[in-house]
């Protein structure tokens, strides 16, 4: 197969979105839509109108290497690497000199200690649950009757934040609807949602000793309010890179071009 | 290169398998089982007392649920599963023991003693909080001496010096055998795999006639002297070198191990209570013996102890020493005492051998099996 030397490609299969990033030493080009129920397909789909903008076959491109929580299924990748390893060398790229990563994701949320050339000295991953995950908020805008997309328009607006009392998924969206059966406006809802989120964040980074700059990575850092939430809660300044949704592919596709440079398969 | 397991594990694989029923027959032919959970309980007195020691199961998923029917459900699963296996008589060893010694190595097992009590005659060997101090010493001497008493009581038996220096004997020698075994580990490629180690050192509590499990762990040696003179390995040469510690990883409980070697990477040693805790010292022959086994099983560097700094050096030795390129901290939810001293350990590495470090909270269940993987993975792809 001839390989068209000087492109590569990363994708991030996450749980809730894939990301494709291409990469030819001075350009990106990247690309996000909603992983939907196959994965795989989605993906594969995306790859291929990824390449043809760049006027290549996807067997052109010379390697594409994957991550996130559905790398696993990705028959077509040169390489598999992991989300952490990835997101720290993505925001690296994204905002040069990043001292730690935090990425709050679909389903999981990681905190990552970067050196200057983006490689991992130290991470930490949440645990079985959903707390504190992209799955997290958009459960609970469900309880509020909205889609995440409003709830994170919304709560822009820097309403006072009322306390959410558990991280438990289940047990926090009863907390949701018994504050709404209350007559607690909406608003003040979200703003204690994102500060509890915030706060279990903060918590968990501490426990690698985050040093600045600290960048905010993820679907969730979208959300300008989770943004000032983890300010406050961090209390450190967080910065949120333009493209901060694809660090992960960002990352893989970088990986990708540096083992390219250096040769071999 | 061809990666191969060597073909003396052939003996341990069949060794648990075949616990059950020898355990049967050496009782039937009259002999006296004392039943243990764990290292702190001294080997040779129960050997002094002609009876056969034997670990009793605690690591399994499987009674855990029955565990819960009594025991609080966010306790670790060791006790749960130990007291499980007691209830609902699913563990051969636990049924075929006279007298079961436990120690208060955690408040949760203390406890957990305390009703296990009802169902079988059972002793609990109090432990002091630390192992420095003369306090200490004399005070673990007087349970070691009231074991050896009970013990005597029990079987109508007198445990003379004699017999305890003949234990002491024949444990430290086996003892020097398995430290002569963990050194083979010390090569690349490594020609054991860690499971393989794991299975050795499990299995080695489930053989009752000790000359034959020290025949074939020679026998094992020899064939992996073989297998290094022709670089023969388990895992492949220049695979990433991992040392494992915190809570025992017994059989059934060894995901974490088996998730790191199905990595890529090479467990070269275990350090944890499953592994090589209780090899790495032996009972000085020179001293008084009640007195020189007591100072040996003291000096346990459990986290039950407080503060614990013999672990510290211990592991930074053995790293440097196995040359690993990472360590691997493994905690049981609920196992308090591991689970704050790993932020002990994990500043003790950092800041004394500069090795990379990963604490992975969990327990016997496979829910989180790719959450682990996808860290043990990365902790890989750190050391580059």
């Amino acid at each position: 197969m001839e390989r068209k030397t000087g492109i590569v490609a990363g994708i991030d299969a996450g749980s809730t979105a894939i990301k494709v990033t291409l990469y030819d030493g001075t350009l990106t080009e990247n690309m996000i839509e909603p992983a939907g129920w196959n994965g795989r397909e989605v993906a594969a789909g995306m790859l291929a109108r990824a390449a043809s903008r760049r006027g290549v076959r996807v067997e052109e491109i010379a390697r594409i290497y994957g991550t996130g929580y559905g790398r696993v299924g990705l028959v077509f990748l040169t390489k598999a690497v992991t989300e952490i390893t990835c997101h720290a060398r993505g925001a690296a790229f994204l905002a040069p000199g990043v001292g730690t990563v935090i990425d709050i994701g679909g389903q999981d949320v990681k905190a990552i200690r970067v050196d200057g050339s983006g490689r991992v000295l130290d991470f930490i991953m949440n645990d079985k649950c959903a707390a504190g995950t992209g799955r997290f908020l958009q459960v609970m805008a469900g309880a509020l009757g909205m889609d995440l997309a409003t709830m994170a328009s919304l709560s822009a607006v820097g309403a006072e934040a009322c306390p959410i009392n558990t991280m438990c998924t289940v047990f926090a969206e009863s907390e949701v609807i018994g504050l709404l059966n209350r007559g607690t406006p909406r608003e003040t809802i979200i703003a204690g949602l994102y500060k509890s989120i915030a706060s279990r964040v903060a918590a968990m980074t501490a426990r690698i000793t985050p040093c600045q700059p600290v960048v905010l990575t993820g679907g969730v850092a979208l959300h300008p309010s989770m943004h000032k939430a983890l300010e406050s809660e961090l209390k450190l300044p967080v910065t949120v890179p333009g493209q901060a949704v694809f660090a992960g592919s960002v990352g893989a596709a970088l990986l990708a071009w540096d083992d390219l440079q250096r040769g071999g398969e | 290169m061809t990666l191969s397991r060597a073909q003396a594990m052939a003996h341990f694989d069949m060794a648990i398998p075949h616990a059950a029923t020898s355990l049967k027959q050496l009782k039937d032919d009259g002999a006296k089982v004392v039943g243990f959970y764990c290292m702190f309980a001294p080997q040779e007195v129960a050997l002094a007392a002609g009876a056969q020691p034997v670990a009793l199961c605690a690591t399994k998923e499987e009674p855990i649920a029955d565990g819960e029917k009594t025991l609080p459900r966010n306790f670790c699963p060791l006790i749960k599963s130990s007291y499980g296996f007691a209830v609902t008589d699913k563990c051969p060893f636990f049924l075929h023991s006279d007298l079961i010694v436990g120690e208060t190595t955690c408040d949760g097992k203390k406890k957990m003693f305390e009703l296990m009590a009802r169902i079988k005659p059972l002793h609990v060997m109090k432990l002091p909080q630390g192992y420095s101090t003369e306090a200490d010493k004399a005070y673990w001497l007087s349970a070691v001496l009231e074991l050896k008493e009970l013990l005597e009581t029990t079987f109508g038996v007198a445990i003379t010096d004699g017999k305890l220096s003949a234990a002491i004997r024949e444990l430290n020698e086996e003892r020097l055998l398995i430290q002569e075994l963990a050194d083979y580990m010390k090569n690349d490629p490594v020609p054991l795999s860690g499971q393989d180690m794991l299975k050795l050192l499990w299995a080695r509590n489930f053989v009752f006639d000790r000359s034959e499990f020290g025949a074939q762990v020679r026998e094992l040696i020899g064939e992996l002297k073989e297998r290094v003179a022709k670089g023969e390995g388990a895992l492949p040469k220049g695979a990433k070198r991992i040392v494992v510690t915190g809570v025992p990883t017994g059989i059934g409980a060894e995901k974490v191990l088996k998730i790191i070697e199905e990595c890529g990477a090479a467990v070269v040693y275990i350090e944890n209570c499953a592994g090589m805790k209780q090899f790495v010292s032996l009972v000085d022959e020179g001293k008084p013996v009640l007195e020189a086994i007591a100072e040996k099983y003291l000096g346990t560097h459990c986290s039950c102890m407080s503060p614990n700094p013999r672990r510290m050096e211990l592991v930074a030795e053995v790293a440097r020493d196995w040359r690993a390129d990472g360590v691997v901290d493994i905690v049981w939810q609920g196992c308090h005492t591991y689970n704050v001293e790993s932020r002990v350990l994990k500043d003790y590495l950092s800041s004394n051998v500069n090795l990379p470090y990963l604490h992975i909270e969990t327990d016997y269940s496979l829910g989180d099996v790719e959450q682990i993987r996808t860290r043990v993975q990365a902790f890989l792809e750190m050391m580059g």
